[in-house]
């Protein structure tokens, strides 16, 4: 079937960009989570709205599964491409297609990577807040799915409160446009984070922010991660809310030394990054109060200008590649806990570390009780990467344990599917599937991703057993 | 007799009066839940007899979108009127939907928080979630979509189904909470919501001056731009014809200098610690109507409300004003209106011959979510755009 399928679409595409050689296909058989892979059946390079809306028809005629692709840097095997379906890559379309300052906001294509946005209008004085740490190569239609934050995401928010419209083209291959402006049903709220299976956003419209008048970036050492999570309590319960507030452990700032030199204060048991933006005379008296809440630090590094700032970040924003300076292999985890939970998660954090024998370093967004453990583990010696999954999933059990989520940035995905009924009720499960099923009836959206194996929209609630007899039969896929 | 089977449910249920109408269309029965059970339960028993019902807070807007097709039940939420959880120390909050904004920000408060949504205080959570009302400082903190973190909704069936949670960072399945906020009761009862929240600011002013209309654009994208940093900026024209009052918001530590900047910018204006007495009201008049817009074409709003014989509040920062008539609101004149305005809703009209909401393009996708939430048509049926 994949031939006559492979002729329907290169009647919208010219040949070349729709790929079926072996080799090239495998450049695309996984994203940034690399240990699910999946060779796609075909892949597609649209440069058009109308293009993707056509390919996506031809899916639903063929009835078979599409996957939509950013850059592929996202880390729970969001863009898993399917060995029987298509993969809708969107990097080629990367066109600015507007700039509107007076409006504050900007239009751009799908593909477009986060950081040409900012760099198309700082010299304006503005900028897009949201910033996943992937932020120059990640593109914006990849963040719309994955309804991506960052480390500034604690003042600031995540994608879904600076997107102001999407076109999408639809699961059926319609296009529209789901707007904010618009009354109704906040489409465009629900669309955003559903990762890919309600349809593919193919023109966005970002909300510019105007640049902060002054940032104040600190870098405070403590001799004890219990003492810098103290001072993270302190400042908000002091009622400030800083752009970023960030913490390491001394293993992840081991790491971070090793793999690019970044001279944070040695000894430090923890280091908190602590960064104030705003208006002078409001960053200059947090700054203050600042100072007073990290008494307890050794020392204090502050950065007024963009080159000392980045000297600050430079540790931390390397840290998860770092890590590969000291351990062979690793995982990333992303969860999270409400904030006043942290020292009790942290605490059984190091309890499941040393009861496994698993190193687990530390790299987090406390402000917000984002947890990024590290699980460092050698894949050459045996049963050690099984102890390492084992140590990643009761970290994402602690999370829930405390009432927090199984993740905060990265998504479910393929990765954390099978994790969604802890957290979630059946009944919860079910009525987000009845989101799903108004836009996506057959399911052919990105599917296998989010949801542990979902009921077939029109199917009763009740009893489920067994494979169903549509999918036995190979009528319809379960997704 | 569907009463008896109402009362089987152990809820407290009464005979309707005339003041219990919605829009003009009168239920039967009142029906006052007091837990997300009971709710779950009443909505069950709904559903079995085909019962339509219509949910209700504080009643501040019940007379906003189309008189229902049918009301067999008023439920009312006003008995789910507990914070259930203020986490001080997390910013985050979780509340029963009954509880009204007044009670909600007087027990944050306590703590020095508040929930950064300027709604009436006898509006309650629920009716604040469910017409998604923004108020001025929407410009700075994000409306009630953008604060909420997790819900509980109860479906036509009686279903209870929660998404989201009760931490601000979290991408975990759909977020229903967006799907709810400004559904207008049409797809299900929301009984419980978690928000996050802000520390009271330390220091609040306004900057309030009389601003020539022609100046208005202009004026409202500096303030916007201004790195002195406005929680908000909001217009006033009580007369069609009249002069503009233009009033900013600005909030935090440094309130009073970062203000005398705002004034600079406006070219005068007095700095006053309290708000201007219209601030944050949202007109009570019996027809009211929003506007959405963006910020450059503002001249064009105000050009078309003063023809029009509209009165109007609201930000032109936020591109989101509330217009309500002087003189006559008819069909045609609300049609004119939309025409030059571009994104227009009546929330709020007596006339059944007034187009509510104009065209959208998402409609189709907006049916399909209605029909496959409440395919009996039992909630709030017919008081959404496209006859939702």
């Amino acid at each position: 079937m994949l031939d006559t399928l492979t002729a329907a679409l290169r009647s919208v595409l010219p040949a070349d960009e729709v790929i079926t050689d072996p080799v090239r296909l495998r450049t695309y058989e996984c994203d940034g989570l690399t240990y699910h892979r999946a060779t796609p059946g075909v892949v597609v390079l649209p440069e058009t709205a109308e293009q993707i809306a056509r390919i996506v028809r031809i899916c639903n005629d063929f009835g078979v599964p599409f996957v939509a692709r950013g850059s592929g840097t996202g880390l729970s095997g969001g863009a898993l491409p399917r060995e029987d379906g298509v993969l809708i890559v969107t990097s080629k379309m990367r066109r600015i297609l507007e700039i509107d300052l007076p409006n504050r906001r900007a239009v751009v294509e799908p593909g477009v990577t986060n950081l040409a946005i900012t760099e198309a209008v700082l010299h304006e004085g503005y900028y897009y807040a949201p910033d996943p740490s992937s932020q120059q190569i990640c593109s914006i239609g990849g963040n719309v799915a994955e309804n991506s934050g960052g480390a500034h995401c604690l003042k600031h928010g995540f994608t879904v409160n600076h997107v102001e419209a999407c076109e999408i083209v639809t699961p059926d291959g319609d296009l529209v446009t789901l707007d904010a402006l618009d009354p109704g049903y906040d489409l465009l709220g629900a669309f955003i984070g559903s990762e890919g299976t309600l349809g593919i956003a193919t023109r966005i419209t970002v909300r510019l922010s105007r640049v902060p008048e002054t940032v104040t970036t600190v870098l405070a050492a403590f001799e004890s991660l219990e003492e810098g999570g103290e001072a993270v309590s302190a400042i908000i319960g002091a009622g400030i809310v800083p752009a970023a507030i960030e913490m390491m452990d001394a293993l992840s700032i081991e790491a971070a030394e090793a793999a690019v030199a970044c001279c944070y204060p040695e000894g430090a048991g923890a280091v908190l990054i602590v960064e104030l933006d705003g208006p002078g005379a409001e960053v200059a008296r947090q700054f203050a109060q600042l100072q007073e809440i990290c008494s307890k630090a050794f020392e204090l590094r502050v950065a007024d200008d963009p080159a000392e700032r980045a000297a600050i970040w430079k540790g931390r924003k390397s840290a998860f590649a770092a890590v590969g300076r000291i351990s062979p292999a690793y995982i990333v985890q992303d969860g999270v806990v409400p904030r006043t939970s942290l020292p009790r998660v942290l605490a059984a954090i190091d309890g499941l570390s040393r009861q496994h024998g698993i190193r687990v370093a530390n790299v987090f967004h406390a402000g917000d009780g984002n947890l990024h453990p590290l699980v460092l583990f050698d894949d050459a010696e045996p049963g050690a990467g099984e102890r390492a999954e084992m140590v990643s999933g009761a970290i994402l059990d602690l999370c829930i344990e405390h009432g927090g989520s199984i993740t905060g940035e990265h998504g479910v995905g393929v990765d954390k599917a099978r994790y969604m009924p802890k957290m979630f009720s059946d009944d919860d499960l079910d009525t987000m599937q009845l989101l799903r099923c108004a836009f996506d009836p057959k399911g052919l959206s990105n599917p296998g991703k989010v949801f542990p194996t979902p009921r077939l929209c029109g199917e009763v609630p009740g009893v489920r057993k067994g494979v169903h007899p549509l999918v036995e039969s190979g009528k319809a896929e379960q997704f | 007799m569907p009463r008896e089977q109402l009362e089987k449910t152990g809820v407290t249920v009464r005979d309707a009066g005339p003041g219990d109408a919605v829009s003009g269309v009168r239920p039967s029965w009142v029906v006052l839940p007091e837990t997300v059970e009971e709710v779950s339960s009443v909505l069950r028993a709904c559903a079995e007899h085909d019962l339509a019902v219509v949910p209700v807070g504080g009643g501040t807007k019940l007379h906003w979108g189309r008189p229902p097709e049918r009301c067999d039940v008023l439920l009312d939420l006003c008995c789910l009127n507990e914070v259930l959880e203020h986490a001080a120390g997390d910013l985050v909050v979780r509340t029963q939907a009954g509880v009204t904004m007044g009670a909600l920000a007087a027990a944050l408060a306590e703590k020095g928080q508040e929930l950064a949504l300027d709604t009436a205080p006898d509006a309650t959570v629920g009716g604040t979630l469910a017409t998604a009302t923004a108020g001025p400082r929407a410009f700075r903190y994000g409306t009630a979509r953008d604060l909420l973190i997790g819900i509980t909704v109860v479906l036509a069936d009686g279903t209870v189904a929660r998404s989201g949670g009760k931490v601000v960072k979290n991408v975990a399945g759909y977020d229903l909470g967006k799907l709810f906020t400004g559904s207008y009761g049409t797809l299900g009862v929301i009984a419980e919501a978690t928000f996050r929240l802000h520390p009271l600011p330390a220091d609040s002013r306004w900057v309030v001056a009389e601003v020539e209309p022609s100046r208005l654009r202009e004026v409202a994208a500096a303030l916007a731009a201004s790195q002195a940093e406005p929680s908000a900026v909001e217009v006033d024209r009580p007369d069609p014809e009249g002069p503009v009052t233009l009033a900013v918001l600005v909030e935090g530590t440094a309130a009073e200098p970062r203000a005398l900047v705002l004034r600079e910018i406006i070219g005068a204006g007095e700095v006053a610690g309290e708000p201007p007495s219209w601030w944050g009201v949202i007109p009570q008049d019996e027809v009211l109507v929003e506007v959405r817009f963006l910020p450059s074409v503002l001249d064009g709003v105000l050009d078309a409300a003063r023809e029009a014989g509209f009165r109007l509040r609201g930000s032109p920062v936020s591109g989101r004003l509330h217009l309500t008539p002087a003189g006559d609101a008819g069909a045609e004149t609300l049609a004119r209106l939309r025409e030059r305005t571009g994104r227009m809703t009546v929330l709020a009209t007596q006339r059944e011959d007034v187009d509510r909401w104009g065209e959208v393009s998402a409609l189709p996708l907006m049916r399909r979510v209605k029909e496959r939430f409440d395919p009996g048509r039992t909630l709030s049926p017919g008081r959404f755009l496209g006859g939702i």
